[in-house]
């Protein structure tokens, strides 16, 4: 049994959304031409969250992926509430009055972001109101700590992630008169999430990232070929600095238990996340939360589960590292994506796939003779190799959906096999996972144009 | 110019196999214009023709001039001898060509090039290899069968094969995928540029002042030389056409055409090995050195030089593997031993192609004295020798030996000249190349360009076009509800499926009464003011136009020889003005024509009202009823009989132009109507018309009226070959009347001698239209088994149930083949066989129409019976 061509465009297809930014919005011109973005499940639900959103009282545009661990719960929360604390964070202390002005007088509400959703990407109404609160008690806390210095994006991004995080922490300790918001706020802090976001403003390109998602810049050479830079660092066990902060951060006697078959504590492969109380928290909190808690919880055995050699908690942080990069005329996209895609596919073929994609099939390097000895039947390989690439890129509209269909179809030449992406797309649910993790992808087109006359500008 | 001729004899001394290299030293390639730089040898002051390009249409253009004595020849190439298209040209001669004017080049082209170098000592790689076309579908195969049989019949071997004879003629060929094939053992192939240089030789030996100049003929000062003579055989032809003072249109547009060298085979290919054409892969293969050659003309080929540019660019081409796959997959499935072969070379080498695949000679209707050779759509080689004779005939002699119609740059129009409508329509015409050609086959691009203003309409009513010098016309209407096979499914050399359609059509037109939009057709106003008109026109028409006002008159306009330049009817509207009507295709032919024979007076003009006018064609036994309602005046023969031309109202509309003619020989009438009107006239009509019966008809019905009727139409019939005599046609002629006209002393000879052919209809006998293939034209006619002519048309008569074919027969000596004089008794005392693609059928041969199917008389004298017709 296989599926047909137009079948397996309808399941690589069903999540896919492209954002255009509007030429004249009557502002300023963005740096950002649009994304494309796309998502493929193998859990059942998709544990992987996006999320993309331009600030309306500051400059810039919002764009991260989240994925989620034990659950969907913390990742959903993430995708919904950190660009809020991201904006805010960047917000004028003016601004930031007269929002507290308006809801303490019951005006409406300054709009702080644009979100660009798949229909597919919801929010909790049930939780929203939570959410505002613990958001207006941030921005409370922002104004009465009025510096008067300007706001610097690096610091602003770590603020947001470490206050949503506390924040989450928080409202799980706290719980909530509703049952149903009291068990989803412990859903949400008992399972975890990593976060890549980038924040894009003119040239200035800044990626916050906590765990094991990736951003990447797609370069072209002088020569039209693609190269591939990291934007972000993986917090995981391959990671040597990272394994050097955890150990550094806890007793020489845990040295050995501290990292296990590449896991914390041989149970958690992101070093870096959101949630996951059960890494952070002390033992007496975690029994007394999960006890008084409702029966979901208390019947729930990974929740009750207690870390082996847990001695000296936190041992996990939601703090993100902060890259920031300079746009030049030769960056000509970034590629935001969980560790599902980083898993199939070297990023340089990313850079690549990617770049031939955006920029049309006609740069893909001509084929000379030259002087080598070739035959007819190896040129006659080669060429049908390449036609099949040329053909994959004409069937998508989507860079990520272009990008998916690579990782889960490529064949050991790297084109797309579509025996193979048949065969992976018609995986049941329960073993879909076994051969492929859920993937989103964002990736974000910069207009050269515009970087280069910011550039020329500066 | 001695100079010249002696380093080109030097050069190929040295380097026999290659072209000269004579850019390395000639300083004034690009600096024609310049005055200060020194030509290495002036340019003589005066030539009786300069030639443009030295390729092997200029080289063979330059050879038969010389020998039809022309001894003062000078020939301008821009780069080098033999460069441009010709220096990259795959060398395949090949008379396997659809068209039987090509064909017959291609003959001339092997017979001149084989005995080439033993004329001049020069070798030209000639190799007697022949050709194998390959079928991979039976349809190509009938396809085949019909090249086959012209070939046969012009004494030119070939013979259908099947699979296995393939494998043993060449060892390599995969043939599990294939019907049959075709072997032409008499083809061959050259080495082009030698060719070139061969011709080049020859006619410098014969012609005492003939000269070579590298001189970019587009900067060349044309005031540099007087002569009489210009000719343009080029790749820039069209960009040079715009050079001069008077703009030339020559519809010609370069495509990138790439093919494979590879290096020898372990063991090398026999220099005998035919050359393999594999239509339906889209390639043809050759031997090369003991490797192969393989080129194609790939399903989506990429134009080049929209915008014109100069020659340096064709040297700096790119090789594009990538566009080159389908055809190397095509090749590789052909010939699967050869993955091991090892590449040479991707060769790109652009070719000129024209808006109907068919390539482009003449006179230019613009300047006298001008004229062209381009347009060789990639077979320059395999036609550059007829080309170049006939071309030389036409300057020397006025005209060509053959009929050139389907190659004459008259053919088209300044409408052809617009870049972008050749830019799409060549990337149709190159694959074209490969693709099956089903009868009745359209182009598809650089279509809607002319239309009637009721197209829309039309279009609404299920109208399905075709399209003629650019003019969109109805093939036939698609009845509401009724589903046709799409345009692919729809190519068949059997009973098409719009059979039915055109059945009801001619029936409602032989009963009741229909509509055919005719507007295409050309239509000039000559008048004057003194009776200067007629006499000029009683000198170029052959029939009588000295008749009362409001007349019409079918009548040829000849040349020298009585051959139809043009077929028309002509109005006489007033004492000094007539309204000329012709075929389509005739607007830019015809009007040279005139321009040429008229006498220059100032009192005497000539309008081309093509424009003004849509034209409806009434026809049916009810036609004149819905005519008389729609006008409120007598329409009944007595005071409207035929062949009349009234001007008169007809609903609102005023000055309505009715011709009691419908060129069908069916009753009913023309309606040339001022194009504001059309709505109009069209509405009134159609709901007029609506309690006679009235339905729309299209172009396929009109020609089964008039096959069946055994009207000749120009241009597919008649020819500059053909004169009034040979078509039962001299009761149009006004032989006895004492008047001096073109044609007249040729006609007379006729009359005295007899005529050497004889237009005759043929009604297949044991033909079933279910199952057997289809007439097109070319079919060649057997006379007791002899060949006796080919047919020029056919249709399927709906009134006799049976194919008719028109065609012309001719009486050749049984031993020495000489052409007797065609008489009556010779037609009638024959048995008859039409060969469509190698299958005969027996055919019954008429000279006179069936008068039974003239039921409606209207007039006793002067019916539409004159076996004309144009379409």
């Amino acid at each position: 049994f296989y599926l047909t061509p137009p079948q397996v465009n309808s399941i690589l297809k069903a999540n896919e959304y492209s954002f255009k930014v509007p030429e004249f919005d009557g502002k300023n011109v963005s740096s950002v031409l649009g994304f494309d973005s796309n998502q493929l499940p193998a859990n059942a639900p998709i544990e992987d969250r996006r999320s993309a959103a331009t600030c309306l009282q500051t400059r810039g545009m919002l764009l991260g992926v989240f994925d989620g661990h034990a659950g969907c719960a913390c990742a959903q929360a993430v995708s919904e509430r950190l660009f809020y604390y991201i904006a805010v964070s960047l917000l004028p202390h003016e601004t930031l009055l007269e929002i507290e002005n308006a809801v303490e007088s019951g005006r409406a509400l300054l709009p702080i972001l644009q979100w660009h959703k798949h229909p597919n990407d919801y929010f909790s109404k049930e939780a929203s109101k939570l959410y505002f609160n613990s958001l207006r008690t941030y921005w409370q806390e922002l104004i009465d700590l009025n510096s008067g210095e300007t706001t610097d994006v690096k610091e602003a991004l770590i603020n947001a992630f470490k206050r949503l995080d506390n924040d989450i922490s928080l409202e799980a300790q706290v719980g909530d008169p509703n049952s149903f918001l009291n068990y989803l706020v412990l859903r949400v802090a008992f399972s975890g999430a990593t976060a890549c976001v980038a924040h894009v403003d003119g040239v200035d390109l800044h990626v916050a990232n906590t765990g094991d998602s990736r951003a990447m810049l797609g370069v072209q050479e002088e020569d039209g070929s693609w190269s591939a830079v990291n934007l972000s660092y993986d917090h995981n066990a391959q990671n040597e600095h990272e394994v050097e902060r955890v150990k550094m951060e806890h007793p020489k006697s845990e040295e050995k238990s501290l990292v296990k078959q590449d896991r914390l504590l041989g149970l958690l492969m992101p070093f870096r996340a959101f949630g996951d109380v059960k890494f952070k928290w002390s033992i007496e909190l975690q029994k007394r939360v999960v006890e008084s808690g409702p029966d979901q919880l208390n019947d729930n055995e990974y929740t009750k589960f207690i870390p082996p050699n847990y001695h000296t908690p936190p041992y996990l942080t939601a703090e993100p590292e902060v890259i920031h990069h300079k746009l030049r005329p030769q960056d000509k996209f970034l590629v935001l994506a969980t560790d599902g895609l980083w898993e199939t596919m070297h990023r340089q073929d990313v850079a690549r796939i990617v770049g031939e994609y955006l920029t049309g099939v006609h740069h893909q390097q001509p084929i000379a003779v030259g002087g080598y000895k070739v035959t007819l039947g190896q040129m006659h390989g080669l060429l049908t190799e390449r036609r099949a690439r040329i053909s994959s890129v004409f069937e998508d509209q989507n860079a990520a959906t272009h990008l998916i269909r690579h990782a889960v179809g490529n064949n050991e030449f790297g084109a797309v096999d579509h025996e193979r992406l048949s065969k992976m797309l018609s995986l049941p649910e329960e073993l879909a996972r076994m051969y492929r993790d859920d993937i989103t992808i964002i990736v974000v087109q910069f207009n050269s144009h515009v970087v280069g006359a910011c550039q020329s500008e500066q | 110019g001695a100079g010249m001729f002696l380093r080109l004899q030097s050069s190929m001394r040295w380097r026999p196999t290659h072209p000269p290299r004579w850019s390395a030293w000639t300083c004034c390639r690009r600096s024609a214009t310049s005055a200060t730089e020194p030509h290495p040898i002036p340019l003589p002051a005066q030539a009786q023709v300069v030639i443009c390009g030295g390729g092997i249409t200029g080289t063979s253009v330059a050879y038969h001039l010389s020998k039809l004595g022309w001894k003062d020849i000078v020939l301008l190439e821009q780069g080098r001898l033999a460069a441009g298209t010709t220096r990259f040209c795959a060398g395949i001669v090949s008379a396997a060509r659809p068209v039987a004017i090509e064909l017959k080049m291609a003959d001339y082209s092997n017979r001149l090039y084989e005995q080439l170098e033993q004329e001049t000592g020069v070798t030209t790689g000639y190799m007697k290899t022949g050709s194998i076309s390959l079928a991979q579908t039976q349809d190509r195969l009938i396809s085949l069968k019909r090249i086959a049989s012209s070939l046969n019949v012009m004494g030119i071997p070939c013979e259908i094969i099947t699979p296995k004879q393939v494998a043993q003629l060449h060892p390599l060929i995969n043939i599990h995928d294939l019907v049959g094939a075709m072997h032409v053992p008499g083809d061959a192939l050259v080495s082009s540029p030698d060719v070139s240089l061969a011709l080049a030789t020859a006619a410098s030996r014969n012609g005492r002042r003939f000269s070579l100049h590298l001189q970019n003929p587009l900067l060349h000062d044309r005031c540099l030389i007087s002569r009489k003579e210009y000719i343009f055989l080029h790749e820039w032809a069209y960009e040079l056409g715009l050079s001069g003072e008077e703009h030339v249109s020559i519809p010609v547009h370069a495509c990138e055409h790439f093919y494979l060298l590879t290096y020898p085979l372990k063991e090398p290919l026999a220099s005998s090995i035919p050359t393999i054409v594999d239509p339906d892969g889209r390639i043809y293969i050759r031997n090369w050195q003991g490797g192969i050659l393989s080129g194609g003309f790939e399903k989506n080929p990429k134009p080049l030089f929209t915008e014109g540019r100069n020659q340096l660019e064709i040297q700096n081409l790119q090789e594009d593997w990538d566009h080159f796959e389908p055809l190397l997959s095509a090749l590789l499935r052909r010939m699967p031993d050869l993955e091991a072969l090892q590449i040479m070379q991707l060769v790109n080498c652009p070719e000129t192609f024209t808006p109907d695949m068919r390539c482009i000679m003449g006179e230019s209707p613009a300047v006298r004295g001008y004229f062209v050779l381009a347009g060789m759509n990639s077979a320059g080689i395999s036609y550059g020798g007829g080309a170049g004779k006939y071309l030389a005939e036409w300057m020397v002699n006025g005209y060509p030996s053959e009929n050139v119609w389907p190659l004459d740059l008259k053919r088209f129009g300044s409408l052809q000249s617009s870049r972008t409508f050749l830019r799409h329509r060549v990337m149709e015409v190159m694959p074209l190349i490969c693709d099956l050609k089903v009868p009745r086959w359209d182009f598809q691009t650089g279509r809607q360009l002319r239309t009637s203003p009721l197209y829309d309409r039309l279009d609404a009513q299920g109208a399905r076009w075709m399209e003629k010098h650019g003019f969109e016309r109805v093939k036939y209407f698609v009845p509401p509800g009724k589903d046709l096979l799409d345009l692919d499914q729809s190519k068949t050399f059997y009973k098409p499926d719009w059979f039915d359609i055109v059945g009801s059509e001619v029936k409602c037109c032989k009963e009741a009464v229909c509509v055919i939009d005719m507007s295409s057709f050309t239509k000039f106003e000559i008048s004057s003011t003194g009776d200067q008109a007629l006499a000029s026109l009683q000198y170029l028409f052959s029939n009588d136009l000295d008749v009362p006002v409001g007349h019409v008159v079918h009548t040829g306009m000849l040349n020298e020889q009585g051959g139809y330049e043009n077929d028309c009817s002509v109005a006489r509207l007033s004492k000094r003005s007539f309204f000329m009507i012709s075929p389509t295709d005739q607007q830019v032919h015809c009007w040279s024509w005139l321009k040429n024979h008229l006498p220059s007076d100032s009192n005497l003009t000539m309008e081309d009202v093509t424009w003004k006018y849509t034209a409806l064609n009434l026809i049916g036994p009810r036609a004149v009823d819905v005519l008389s309602e729609l006008s409120y005046a007598p329409i009944t023969p007595d005071h409207f009989p035929s062949l009349f031309c009234k001007e008169m109202s007809v609903g609102y509309a005023n000055g309505i132009r009715v011709m009691s003619i419908t060129h069908t020989g069916e009753p009913g009438f023309m309606l040339y109507i001022p194009i504001e009107y059309a709505l109009h006239v069209y509405n009134e009509v159609m709901n007029m018309g609506q309690k006679y019966g009235i339905r729309n008809a299209g172009y396929y019905a009109l020609r089964s009226l008039r096959i069946e009727k055994f009207f000749a139409f120009w241009g597919q019939d008649l020819d500059a070959f053909t004169t009034p005599m040979e078509c039962g046609r001299e009761f149009q002629v006004k032989l006895e009347k004492g008047m001096e006209f073109i044609g007249q002393e040729a006609l007379l000879e006729q009359k005295q001698h007899g005529v050497y052919k004889r237009f005759t209809m043929f009604i297949l006998e044991d033909h079933d239209t279910d199952m057997d293939l289809w007439p097109w034209w070319g079919e060649p006619i057997f006379r007791n088994g002899r060949y006796v002519g080919k047919t020029t048309s056919s249709a399927y008569s709906y009134t006799l149930e049976r194919h008719v074919c028109l065609g012309f027969v001719q009486h050749f000596h049984e031993k020495t083949g000489e052409e007797l004089v065609v008489t009556t008794d010779f037609i009638n005392q024959g048995e008859y066989e039409i060969d469509i693609a190698g299958q005969r059928f027996q055919a019954k041969a008429k000279l006179y129409p069936f008068s039974s199917l003239f039921t409606q008389r209207r007039r006793k004298d002067e019916v539409e019976l004159s076996g004309y017709q144009r379409e």
